[in-house]
């Protein structure tokens, strides 16, 4: 995940806060878990303000996304092998 | 890595988005202040920041090191290096985040220099330890200078 324009994601926030993810995360998708910011997901340190939720839906990986010119996203790519990864490794 | 890094004094200063027209000048000031204290600098920002950086000093009489946000923050997570302080200047939620993340994958003293036109704001959702100047700045920097002339002995002195 070098960079959000080479990922097929589809942006779920944008313009957003961490706290807004956290709570969007938190009602909207009953799969999250907490990680320290810095935990490392596809090829990419996330960047974010403790607590920090990612979630899985189906096959798909929810996370936030922040550049410093940008703001913060939200977003979903479509990975099975991460989904399944983050279901097996349970991340805290 | 132990906890609290030793040997000589070093600092990131970690910068935000250069759309607010002080935080160049401000941080070529800051390194010009530690390395008179003998503190290594490096800055890391996104490549427009960086930009603003080495264009403002292209003798580098201020600046040493310079590098990709990202890499940095992948050098902190992975352990791979560390600093005494991180500067992180900050005019926006995403400035926060990554001065948040800093925070919780390294152990350098944090000192969050907050500015802009919602700096009350910004400072106000900064909810982990760290030193807090929170200046109303924009475009001129002689608030935030005179500020951060206020705090420096103090900081270098005491964290």
């Amino acid at each position: 995940m070098g960079c959000l324009e080479s990922m097929k994601h589809e942006i779920l926030m944008r313009d957003t806060t961490f706290k807004e993810c956290r709570e969007y995360i938190l009602s909207h998708f009953p799969e999250h878990f907490v990680v320290l910011p810095g935990y490392k997901i596809f090829e990419k340190h996330l960047i974010g303000v403790p607590p920090l939720y990612i979630a899985v839906d189906g096959d798909d990986v929810i996370i936030p996304y922040t550049k410093p010119c940008y703001g913060t996203f939200l977003i979903r790519v479509p990975d099975p092998e991460m989904a399944a990864e983050l279901r097996q490794k349970k991340p805290k | 890595m132990p906890d609290t890094k030793t040997g000589p004094r070093d600092a990131l200063l970690l910068l935000g988005c250069p759309q607010v027209p002080i935080q160049t000048s401000m941080a070529l000031y800051l390194a010009s202040k530690l390395r008179k204290q003998g503190i290594t600098t490096v800055i890391t920002g996104n490549r427009a920041a960086r930009t603003n950086i080495e264009v403002a000093d292209p003798d580098r009489h201020y600046i040493g090191e310079v590098i990709d946000i990202d890499r940095c923050i992948a050098q902190l997570a992975e352990k791979k290096r560390d600093f005494h302080y991180c500067f992180s200047f900050i005019h926006n939620d995403a400035g926060l985040s990554y001065a948040a993340t800093v925070k919780a994958i390294s152990p350098a003293a944090q000192i969050l220099i907050i500015f802009g036109e919602h700096y009350q704001e910004v400072a106000s959702s900064v909810d982990f330890p760290a030193e807090i100047i929170a200046v109303n700045a924009v475009h001129n920097p002689m608030p935030l200078k005179a500020k951060i002339d206020e705090v420096f002995p103090w900081v270098v002195s005491n964290l």
